[in-house]
């Protein structure tokens, strides 16, 4: 691939994730500004985004932040709430012919939900390039570090993002992302398990517990309708 | 401008357990090969993660996003990305103004 090729792989990345940079801008500010309430400073909730890199997690530590903080149980909420990554970096990694060894570990550094799911939907229709790849992370893990900090720097400035439903677009992109995935009945069965799952789980659990039952339901009804193909065929 | 011990220790701990998590799925491809009925399993991943990440918002939260998701899915089936999510947000802006959640 020569430099124009992967320069033109690189804004097609780019291009595929703009839409999520408009959306977790948002975002962003949000966390810092919740971040400062909690008594971090804006360095340090940047110095978070940076490192952590994963939303979700990151907003769960806000919840339970204690002053000095404990990291032991941050830690451990980071891992529970991230722990449905050790299937995304699995199910990816099968798609990532195109990237060298070192590459393909450098690049699952990066799989904050929403580059992953535009990587396994490129994947889905294209090779995935590590240009592309590329052209998604690096613009998404900027706009969420840089809107992090401005959101702490600016924290009481801010509007309510609740009221003009902005935390309603990942969610959306989601469920967008969810119908391109689609491949008939067994998918059915899949989403059903997946959603049903999640959906009890939260409703009697506390935490983030939902994500990580809803996928393992989900799973197990792929195997279950993978097993009764198996014996049909027999 | 300053960073607090315990704080940075919490911000290592956070990242050491994302990166355990994001880095051991690619370790255990790499090293396990698939014939093809786990593969087939493997193709469920995605749909199976959204969908629990999303289930919650779209079936427990409260009428507005419930109906704001079926909005987005419906969208979906015809229409670009950015159209279906931008109709997604303006109709849950819209339904928690009408119901005043």
């Amino acid at each position: 691939m020569n430099e124009n090729e992967k320069w033109a792989e690189f804004l097609g990345g780019m291009r595929a994730i703009s839409p999520l940079i408009a959306a977790v801008i948002p975002i962003g500010l949000v966390f810092g500004a919740v971040a400062v309430t909690k008594g971090l400073s804006p360095v340090e909730t940047a110095l978070m985004s940076a490192l952590v890199f994963a939303g979700g997690s990151q907003f769960v530590a806000m919840d339970i932040w204690t002053h000095p903080a404990s990291w032991t149980s941050v830690g451990f909420a980071a891992l529970l709430v991230n722990i449905r990554h050790v299937l995304m970096s699995a199910s990816l990694g099968t798609k990532m012919q195109a990237f060298g060894r070192r590459r393909r570990y450098f690049a699952s550094l990066f799989l904050a939900d929403e580059i992953w799911a535009m990587a396994e939907s490129r994947a889905g229709l294209a090779r995935l390039t590590p240009a592309w790849f590329a052209g998604l992370a690096a613009p998404f893990y900027l706009a969420w570090v840089l809107s992090s900090f401005a959101g702490a720097t600016l924290g009481a400035f801010l509007g309510d993002p609740v009221v003009l439903g902005l935390d309603f677009a990942f969610p959306a992109v989601f469920i967008v992302l969810v119908t391109g995935f689609w491949k008939g009945s067994e998918t059915g069965a899949v989403l059903i398990a997946s959603g049903a799952a999640a959906v009890a789980t939260e409703h009697f659990v506390p935490g983030v517990w939902h994500i990580a039952a809803g996928a393992a339901a989900g799973l197990l009804a792929a195997v279950a309708s993978g097993s009764r193909r198996a014996e049909v065929t027999q | 401008m300053t960073v607090d011990f315990s704080t940075l220790v919490a911000i290592i701990a956070m990242a050491a357990a994302t990166v355990l998590t994001r880095l051991s799925g690619l370790v255990l491809v790499w090293h396990v090969s698939f014939e093809k009925s786990r593969r087939k399993v493997i193709e469920s991943i995605p749909p199976a993660v959204l969908m629990a990440v999303v289930a919650p918002t779209a079936f427990a939260t409260g009428i507005a996003e419930s109906i704001a998701c079926a909005v987005t899915a419906i969208a979906a089936l015809r229409l670009p990305m950015l159209v279906s999510v931008a109709l997604g947000v303006l109709c849950v802006a819209l339904l928690r103004a009408a119901t005043g959640e």
